[in-house]
């Protein structure tokens, strides 16, 4: 079955993407020739930290910030733990104890902050519309002059949809002047230009994966005067925020992919766009009863969530897996199994058409072709099991 | 040739049943069923049973799935087991969970999917028969679960295959080294994967609240209090923290008083026993046709005739907790399963 067609038509590019080519050619010479340890004192040591702050610089200026401001993380994840454990910790002795965050938020961010409610902070989970975006109503009514840490994600990992982020930063400085603002922007840099869009946050979280680079890699913007706690402490790395040796090869192709998908973001969004309307389009004519989550308008190019009423998502992928299209619903969970979806529920979406929910992410690599090809493999798994219901 | 959707545990049963299914030549693809995510996430369900599922699937070069049944298995079998204890009755959490989760929605969704059959690790056996599939008794007797699995009909029958039934445990477990399988050295799954055991009290407690009550001997005499019903089951002899002078049993639970009556094993013991949903094969068995029927999960079967609402033994059995199943055999062939009243 899956081992006679080793690749299909991959529309998961939201949980991760292949690497860009460019990405790849960076990143080689750091394995095994310019090996050196960037913290060490000689020559060796000498051209991997060059090239770890060369990337920095590169990070720095597309995100607009300074090179000082760019934190090299272990991936998104440690990124989000960081800002939000990190800003809360760092709070904590000057009487600031509420942290508030988005109700749609990556478990990332919500995990953390439950780990801080288990030490006495105060958490509020501000819920969402049926639009996908947070209720800025119950926002305000959320934070007040004890809020230490707000965090609201760029762009929603399974519905696609993006956040207001401005209005945010608006209502935190008016209502919350003692908080800082963290943005989970793991999403974004594909779709939208991270610094324009996240300059009024003190903390931005980037994941390589997601858009070209190699998994294990993440970042996190810490504007000046951020104070932090590091979760990881050691030989006093990244300014004493994040120890450990730098993933040098790792850190040089997340640059490589974040220039490369930033010099390639307006073409290949309304390219990714166009297929992803053409898909759309295609599944609600086969499909009347198809239905789209989330405001259509505020969603990123390569998201497409749908619902596919009557149907349960997780047997729905079964039977595209085994068609040879990979797609995914909720937020998979490490055993793999599907969780029914907590950024659904906060939107307040009925249970059976959140447990009917796929979604479709397209990437920078796929093609009019696999969009083609996907299509009536769609139609048929969903007639199928239609049919069998 | 067909296509065959095994149910991967992650233990070493269903990962051998796996090979096997590949073995045969036909088309497989493995599922792990998340049941359980609760606090005692201790038994067959467990994140790092998945894990277990997954790698063999991987060693087999199946694909392999995870489906989270967690509210379902809540509703469905969690649920009702709570209630029934409340009630004074017995539940067999297991049976329920073969014949509503594997044998249902597993099976179910197989289906829809257009496979032809699912394959689980248990130790019975499907037995060809002139009136078709029916199950048999494993190779393995200490390991037999054709008990548990007594409620399967025809339809479920003929699409379902038992690879390990033909083997006995140790065949299995040298297989699964064989195979270099890391499930090959695990420990058996308990009884009950979302009670650790021994703690079903506390685990009743946490979902109802318990009503004190008293002990009574079969003359009707107050002998003490308990603090709970759902905490006895007909036949219990263990944790009952009273003396009677000779070991003590309880011989009946009465849900309207709350009381728990205590006598002798002879107390316990019945020249018949009544049932409800039974359920045949080919039919009820004649009033004279001496079958074989068992009641709990690891005893013997005991001789008896069918009536039609009550078995009657050839000798003397003890009393069966009211909501235990009670499975018919044909020698080892079972001919039908139902609840104990």
């Amino acid at each position: 079955m899956g081992s006679d067609q080793p690749f299909g038509i991959y529309l998961d590019n939201a949980a991760s993407t292949p690497m860009r080519v460019e990405a790849v050619d960076a990143m080689t010479p750091f394995l095994s020739e310019t090996f050196g340890n960037p913290s060490g004192g000689h020559r060796a040591s000498a051209e991997a930290k060059k090239a770890v702050e060369a990337a920095r610089e590169l990070v720095a200026e597309i995100l607009g910030a300074a090179p000082d401001e760019v934190v090299f993380t272990g991936g998104g994840s440690e990124a989000d733990n960081l800002a939000v454990k990190g800003a809360a910790w760092a709070r904590r002795s000057g009487g600031l104890d509420g942290v508030v965050v988005s109700g749609i938020e990556h478990k990332a961010v919500l995990a953390a902050a439950h780990r801080l409610e288990s030490e006495g902070c105060r958490i509020v989970e501000v819920g969402a519309t049926e639009s996908g975006v947070i209720d800025l109503a119950e926002l305000r009514d959320a934070i007040d002059q004890t809020t230490a840490v707000v965090s609201v994600m760029l762009v929603n990992n399974e519905t696609g949809i993006i956040q207001p982020l401005n209005a945010v930063a608006d209502i935190v400085r008016e209502l919350a002047p003692n908080a800082v603002l963290h943005t989970d922007a793991v999403q974004a840099p594909q779709w939208l230009d991270v610094k324009t869009a996240a300059n009024e946050c003190a903390l931005v979280s980037l994941s390589g994966h997601k858009f070209g680079g190699p998994k294990g890699v993440g970042v996190l913007v810490v504007r000046k005067g951020t104070k932090l706690v590091p979760l990881i402490e050691g030989g006093g790395h990244e300014w004493s925020l994040r120890a450990g040796t730098h993933n040098v090869a790792g850190i040089v192709a997340f640059a490589e992919a974040l220039r490369i998908t930033t010099a390639n973001r307006a073409a290949e969004c309304a390219r990714i766009a166009g297929l992803r309307d053409h898909l759309e389009q295609g599944l609600r004519q086969a499909i009347p009863d198809l239905l789209v989550n989330g405001n259509p308008e505020s969603r990123v190019p390569g998201l497409l969530h749908v619902s596919f009423f009557g149907l349960e998502a997780e047997v729905l992928l079964v039977a595209l897996d085994q068609r040879g299209v990979f797609a995914a619903s909720g937020s998979a969970c490490s055993s793999g199994a599907v969780d029914p979806s907590h950024v659904l529920a906060a939107m307040g979406m009925p249970r059976e058409r959140a447990l009917a929910a796929i979604r479709f992410s397209l990437g920078y690599r796929t093609t009019q072709s696999e969009i083609d090809a996907a299509m009536p493999i769609i139609v048929q798994c969903v007639e199928q099991l239609r049919a069998a219901a | 040739m067909a296509r065959v959707l095994v149910a991967m545990s992650g233990g070493v049963d269903s990962s051998v049943a796996a090979a096997l299914v590949k073995e045969a030549g036909h088309e497989a693809a493995g599922v792990t069923l998340k049941l359980w995510g609760g606090a005692q996430d201790s038994g067959c369900c467990s994140v790092s049973d998945v894990e277990d599922a997954r790698r063999v699937a991987a060693n087999l070069d199946l694909d392999h799935y995870v489906w989270n049944l967690t509210e379902e298995f809540e509703q469905r079998i969690v649920e009702p087991y709570v209630e029934a204890y409340a009630n004074g009755s017995t539940p067999n959490p297991c049976i329920e969970c073969n014949r509503t989760m594997k044998w249902g929605t597993l099976l179910e969704r197989a289906l829809a999917l257009g496979f032809d059959a699912i394959a689980t690790g248990h130790h019975a056996r499907i037995v060809a028969t002139k009136n078709g599939p029916r199950l048999g008794r494993g190779e393995d007797s200490a390991k037999d679960q054709s008990y548990v699995l007594g409620i399967l009909g025809e339809f479920e029958l003929e699409r379902t295959l038992l690879p390990v039934g033909n083997m006995s445990k140790a065949e299995v477990r040298d297989r699964a080294g064989a195979l270099g399988f890391r499930t090959a050295t695990k420990a058996d799954s308990q009884d009950l994967c979302f009670v650790a055991s021994g703690d079903r009290e506390v685990f009743l407690g946490a979902r109802i609240s318990r009503r004190k009550g008293k002990f009574v001997d079969t003359a009707g005499n107050v002998i003490g209090e308990h603090s709970g019903i759902d905490g006895f089951t007909i036949g219990q002899r263990r944790g009952l923290g009273i003396a009677l002078g000779e070991r003590a049993f309880v011989v009946d639970i009465d849900s309207t008083t709350d009381a728990v009556v205590l006598g002798t094993r002879s107390d316990l013991l019945r020249q018949s026993q009544g049932f409800a949903s039974a359920s045949f094969l080919d039919g009820k068995p004649d009033s004279n046709r001496v079958v074989l029927v068992q009641t709990r999960a690891h005893g013997a079967a005991a001789e008896a005739t069918v009536n039609r609402e009550e078995v009657a033994w050839n000798q003397p059995q003890q009393r069966v907790a009211p909501g235990q199943s009670l499975v018919f055999y044909d020698g080892d062939v079972v001919l039908g399963s139902a609840i104990a009243t």
